[in-house]
């Protein structure tokens, strides 16, 4: 019985934060929100580490890992406020490696050369459309079998959305299916389509948790510096409280990332309700990260001047996509309150 | 990560659970704050230590198993399933062994340790004085040298005192250097409350009954084999103590999944009133996420870490979702809700209101969650001290 991230986990999540320190500051963040297409020259830096194949099989020059380490980097990623589509290329590798694998888009995602977006069913943007080489769609109608398509943005029409976190660019896709875009249909692309949902709901949950502890590391910081009324407003018990109220959920949501991480590297039948869970953990933590932070910091908290709102929007972007927390909160209750008796706990 | 349990580990939890399922009592014990109810809940004790159930990560030689953390986990997961009596021995069994396990001497552990296991002498706790509530620093209750009979003389009084009522001895801190101020100064006394010079006041807790009491010393001599590690140093030492009782010793989380798992159960036979779907999902996520953060600080432990001011985080989290999940049991039981135990038509012999009145107590013992937020504060974020 184990719940930690393994040595090599571990060190690869450090490696990230290293790079990302140094090549993903508040300032580059901002960047990408000016930018029309976000993915920079970072994307083929991040490559040669391995991060944008990390899920890729290691026989189409990715890494061949999963979602323990997948989740370590993108915590990582996450306090970074990592602009670029990196939870997408995950999404969109599994796909790929299942239906597509020979056609040459893991070896490119893997060496950074191309960017891929998704937009699986119940989702209604797709995020850096524009910017990506391929899309890949699912559909699931109620009354036909679903269906992969991997399509090309070029032949799809896209209508530019305005995210409250300007460094994501929402697109509308529309696009006609057609058997020349199709890669897969019926159980098999059905199950693969709730699997990358979940893949991708984890993804998010694991960068929510490393955005909520950016937001604590600079509001600590802050409330140690600051003064008011010739005090350090961190000696303050209200502001004590309000901080620890956030490690308090941080250091809960965290495990419960990490085990719908593991849950979902095996398979196991509990996966999709641990990876809902996730989601409501790491999006809570997040969004009471967010509003202490705001908080504490005061008026300068309300400014775009100060870099804490480019953490914020993204957090509050990130609670909302991949599956809010009503829609996850529903998963949970029809598994627990289904017809079936309450699980035991633990199952044996 | 590995979340499995090995085949020894699942062997070991069928033993535990056989024996329980052919031992636990049908009926429920009384309370174990009345009278009858403390006889009957030491004859509990005695049956678990006969069987070696009692304690079961202490060393065989004490009555234990030698079980590791991962066990006792279990263990406690199979006690709280099986509806087992709560734990009468429990301030002593987990609070104070393991402190007298790291400081206490060879004939000290002899002494004590066994007749702890088998519930035949209860442990009561002596932390709290008038106007030292979670801030022990302040501690008044002074002791004096006494050399012309080898030990101390025991002054003042104690509060808040867990299972005072009928318990046996109570460990606590004294002040021994009268000059000494906050945390400086104070040994920790293992104290025979049958000793001339004590008094006690049973307290009526919230419940009606007299769980803790206020116990006065009078010149109550302790001879020095009852001093646990070196006059002077009894801060430290219930440093050690303090963290057992916040941290995962006294609430493990088989404490918390079978109520959470019952809730379901009340959701579902009430008829399950949609607007409080999310609140009992919610209570049995928290109880999950519990279980789970207690694999990630055994993790921890068992590669040589430390629990320190994490168990601060721990201690805020498990009282809040205590009285969150006896809470919304009450609101989904409406009117039946007010019933006590007793009443003819009280749901689950009120349990629920009973297990809700208890975990009102959460926030406020083992130091309120106000001081553990200002220890988070400044021990794990090191914010500057608070004002």
């Amino acid at each position: 019985m184990r719940l930690a991230y393994g040595e090599e986990q571990h060190l690869f999540g450090e490696t990230v934060r290293d790079f990302l320190a140094a090549h993903c500051t508040a300032e580059h963040v901002r960047a990408a929100w000016a930018a029309d297409t976000a993915v920079s020259a970072r994307w083929a830096e991040l490559a040669k580490l391995g991060v944008t194949g990390l899920v890729v099989p290691d026989d189409h020059d990715g890494l061949g890992l999963g979602e323990e380490e997948l989740s370590a980097v993108l915590e990582q990623a996450g306090y970074a406020a990592l602009p670029d589509p990196l939870v997408e290329a995950a999404v969109a590798s599994g796909i790929l490696a299942e239906f597509a694998p020979d056609a040459g888009w893991l070896a490119r995602i893997a060496r950074g050369e191309s960017v891929a977006s998704v937009l699986l069913p119940g989702q209604a943007f797709a995020v850096e459309a524009r910017a990506a080489d391929l899309v890949v769609v699912g559909i699931a109608p109620a009354d036909a079998p679903a269906e992969i398509h991997v399509v090309d943005p070029a032949d799809c029409t896209l209508t530019a959305q305005v995210s409250v976190d300007r460094a994501r660019k929402l697109f509308r896709v529309g696009f006609d299916p057609v058997p020349e875009t199709l890669v897969a249909s019926g159980p098999a692309a059905a199950t693969a389509l709730a699997r990358a949902a979940d893949r991708g709901a984890l993804g998010t949950a694991a960068f929510l948790l490393g955005l909520t502890r950016r937001m604590l590391d600079m509001t600590v910081a802050y409330a140690k510096q600051r003064v008011q009324r010739g005090v350090v407003i961190g000696t303050h018990q209200s502001v004590q409280h309000h901080l620890a109220n956030v490690l308090v959920k941080l250091e809960f949501a965290r495990p419960v990332v990490m085990r719908a991480a593991y849950s979902l590297a095996r398979g196991l039948p509990s996966a999709p309700r641990d990876v809902s869970m996730a989601k409501i953990y790491a999006g809570e933590a997040a969004d009471l990260a967010a509003r202490n932070a705001l908080q504490v910091h005061g008026a300068i908290g309300y400014t775009e001047e100060h870099d804490l709102h480019l953490f914020m929007k993204r957090a509050w972007a990130l609670t909302a996509a991949w599956g809010d927390a009503s829609r996850h909160r529903a998963r949970v209750a029809a598994d627990l309150l289904g017809d079936a008796p309450a699980p035991m706990t633990p199952e044996l | 990560m590995d979340l499995e349990f090995t085949a020894e580990e699942r062997q070991f939890r069928q033993e535990a659970r056989a024996w329980l399922t052919a031992n636990v009592p049908a009926e429920p014990l009384p309370s174990m704050d009345t009278e009858d109810g403390f006889r009957r809940h030491q004859a509990w004790e005695k049956r678990l230590f006969d069987a070696r159930w009692a304690v079961v990560s202490w060393p065989e030689e004490y009555g234990g198993r030698d079980a590791g953390l991962t066990e006792w986990l279990i263990f406690e997961e199979e006690y709280h399933r099986a509806g087992a009596p709560g734990r009468v021995g429990q301030n002593g069994i987990f609070l104070f062994a393991p402190t007298l396990f790291a400081f206490g001497d060879t004939a000290q552990r002899d002494r004590y340790l066994p007749a702890m296991a088998s519930g035949e002498e209860i442990w009561v706790q002596g932390w709290s004085e008038p106007e030292a509530g979670s801030d022990l620093a302040n501690v008044r209750s002074r002791a004096v040298r006494d050399d012309a009979h080898g030990g101390w003389r025991l002054t003042g009084q104690k509060i808040w005192s867990s299972r005072g009522t009928y318990g046996h001895r109570l460990f606590g801190l004294f002040r021994t250097d009268p000059d000494s101020r906050r945390h400086h100064g104070l040994t920790y006394f293992m104290v025979d409350l049958a000793s001339p010079g004590v008094t006690v006041r049973p307290i009526a807790q919230l419940d009606g009954e007299p769980g803790f009491a206020e116990i006065f010393l009078d010149d109550v001599f302790v001879p020095d084999a009852d001093v646990l590690g070196a006059p002077g140093e009894g801060w430290t030492i219930m440093i050690a103590t303090t963290g057992s009782e916040r941290g995962l010793n006294l609430r493990s989380p088989g404490r918390f999944l079978e109520p959470a798992r019952r809730l379901l159960d009340l959701y579902r036979r009430r008829g399950g009133d949609e607007s409080l779907r999310d609140a009992v999902v919610r209570a049995w996520m928290d109880a999950e996420a519990y279980r789970l953060f207690t694999f990630g600080t055994v993790t921890k432990l068992l590669d040589g870490g430390r629990i320190g001011a994490d168990s601060s985080v721990n201690k805020v989290f498990w009282s809040q979702m205590d009285v969150e999940s006896h809470a919304t049991a009450l609101r989904l039981l409406g009117e039946y809700g007010e019933l006590d135990a007793g009443s003819p038509e009280a749901v689950d012999d009120a349990r629920w209101l009973d297990g809700f009145l208890f975990a009102l107590g959460g926030p406020i013992y083992a130091g309120t969650n106000e001081i553990q937020r200002n220890t988070i504060a400044e021990r794990v974020l090191g914010l500057p001290r608070a004002r």
